[in-house]
């Protein structure tokens, strides 16, 4: 039950008092534990909006995916979520691919809005289930998207924390670092030093990432799966084995 | 308006042109894409609006594809576009790399009838660096110092994509989905397959005319049964997941591709009314 930890670490980064509010938070294609993270806080009381640019039926969207990049680009969205092929100690982002431009080596998918959300929402949260060296790297070979622009840029915001499937890092835009945050059950320091190719701040002793609660658990295999069946099938079957044609 | 056979309408592009074609979210023209493999369309330029995902997998695998302006390709929950990555590793596939509201705002640019429009983000990103097409200028209405980028308008030779219906005016019908409006007001020829024709005119009814896109527009459609599939369409079915997953895992090899398009690509199911 792996992605139960990463899907309630990321809700408690959603509702984090410290950071400016998440009053509408997008979540974009393919992202089953971001929307999942959502949905706990929602169902946990956070008061937000969210909108699902994937979701087959009741999309929040009359004109698509311009109709998301317009709302962000109005400042209008206060937190998305990204992830990348590679992701550096500046948080830059690489969804392009390795090697020779534009990705002789590895090509990955393309840059998705990323170049666009990551500048316009106040707020990113960063996800890669994928914890090594090759993803996480001291420099990404392309960059998608930048984590830090120079003064005078326009720019809302940039990474608030990285979740992988090791731990949490927060991201501080000031020193343009991240910090080990938490670590998932069964890491240690040593583990994440092991696995993360770019360096990053740590301190003395790290908290353990807290489980999801009895009932977080209970809200994940009930309403928020019912509410993540449709678009993502595929996940509800494994995480939760539910298929959504179980005896009500 | 004209109503042809869903072969004559793949048969309109030429070699070489630009086609626009929305993601496999937004009503793909997943069965034309299979009747453009059939009619040998070779040269083409897909533009992804503003991601690509099976059917310009499926181009690109059928070798009818020279470009792709795109913001990704992917398969979604399948995973990665097998065609398209191998094409590019191999280095037979030209690919120009954008950012989705790039994308639209291009379209958005061609649909005004103006030359560009400026775009917030993108400054840093290293897509920019290989656009030398895109423009930094200094934002003229800031008080201070303010780079901004501009976007060129696009107005594709064609775009296609598979409405519901069309109606007897040659309206189209595309529900929520209006961001096909936008695609189809920039693109110089847009060619719409539909799962039927119904009597009528869609702009009459008050329910209908703001998910209908004006037969103005509209050069040709033909009628394709399930033309979205493997994709949904709106309410009418869902997505094929497994199918989906089964094409992804057989269009790794050129050789289970080649399998792909001899079971579901070349034999002409003749859904085509």
């Amino acid at each position: 039950m792996n992605e139960e930890i990463l899907i309630a670490a990321m809700a408690r980064l959603i509702t984090d008092p410290a950071q400016p509010p998440a009053r509408h938070v997008a979540v974009g294609a393919a992202s089953p534990i971001p929307a999942a993270a959502c949905w706990l806080a929602r169902h946990k009381g956070a008061d937000l909006r969210l909108s699902l640019l994937h979701r087959p039926r009741g999309n929040p969207f009359t004109e698509g995916s311009r109709e998301l990049f317009d709302l962000a680009g109005q400042g209008r969205i206060d937190l998305f979520f990204l992830g990348g092929g590679q992701i550096d100690g500046q948080a830059n982002l690489n969804l392009l691919g390795t090697g020779e431009w534009p990705g002789r080596t590895v090509r990955f998918p393309g840059s998705f809005g990323s170049a666009f959300m990551y500048f316009m929402t106040p707020r990113t949260i960063l996800f890669r289930e994928e914890h090594t060296p090759r993803v996480l790297v001291p420099k990404v070979d392309m960059i998608s998207a930048p984590g830090l622009s120079p003064p005078g840029i326009f720019r809302r915001g940039t990474a608030q924390a990285l979740v992988t499937g090791k731990c949490v890092f927060a991201f501080d835009a000031a020193r343009g670092r991240f910090r080990l945050a938490s670590l998932h059950p069964g890491e240690t320091a040593e583990t994440i030093r092991a696995a993360t190719g770019f360096t990053y701040d740590e301190d003395p002793a790290t908290p353990e990432t807290a489980p999801p609660s009895e009932a977080d658990r209970a809200l994940l295999r009930g309403p928020v799966c019912d509410e993540m069946l449709e678009t993502y099938p595929e996940f509800c079957r494994r995480v939760w084995g539910r298929t959504g044609k179980e005896a009500a | 308006m004209s109503k042809l056979p869903l072969a004559d309408l793949a048969a309109r592009i030429p070699a070489g042109a630009m086609l626009a074609l929305p993601p496999d979210n937004s009503l793909t023209a997943a069965e034309f894409a299979r009747a453009l493999v059939r009619a040998g369309a070779r040269d083409l330029h897909l533009l992804g609006v503003p991601v690509s995902g099976y059917a310009t997998d499926l181009l690109i695998g059928a070798g009818c594809v020279a470009r792709v302006t795109t913001s990704a390709v992917t398969l979604g929950e399948a995973g990665l576009a097998p065609r398209f990555a191998a094409a590019v590793r191999a280095g037979t596939l030209a690919v120009t790399d954008a950012t989705c509201p790039a994308i639209h705002t291009a379209l958005q640019a061609a649909e005004k009838g103006v030359p560009f429009m400026p775009l917030r983000g993108v400054i840093g990103s290293d897509i920019l660096a290989h656009r030398p097409d895109w423009k930094i200028i200094d934002n003229p209405f800031a008080d201070g110092p303010d780079p901004l980028l501009l976007i060129p308008a696009i107005a594709p030779d064609f775009a296609a994509f598979h409405a519901v219906c069309a109606d007897e005016a040659g309206n189209v019908y595309v529900g929520r989905r209006r961001e096909l409006a936008t695609i189809a007001h920039a693109a110089r020829r847009v060619l719409v397959t539909v799962e039927r024709i119904v009597p009528g005119n869609l702009l009459e009814d008050e329910r209908m005319a703001a998910g209908t896109i004006n037969g103005v527009y509209v050069e040709a459609v033909a009628v394709a049964a399930r033309g979205a599939w493997p994709s949904a369409l709106l309410d009418e079915y869902p997505a094929d997941a497994a199918h989906l997953m089964d094409y992804a895992k057989l269009a790794r090899s050129a050789d289970g591709f080649a399998t792909y398009l001899a079971t579901h690509v070349l034999p002409d199911t003749a859904r085509a009314a």
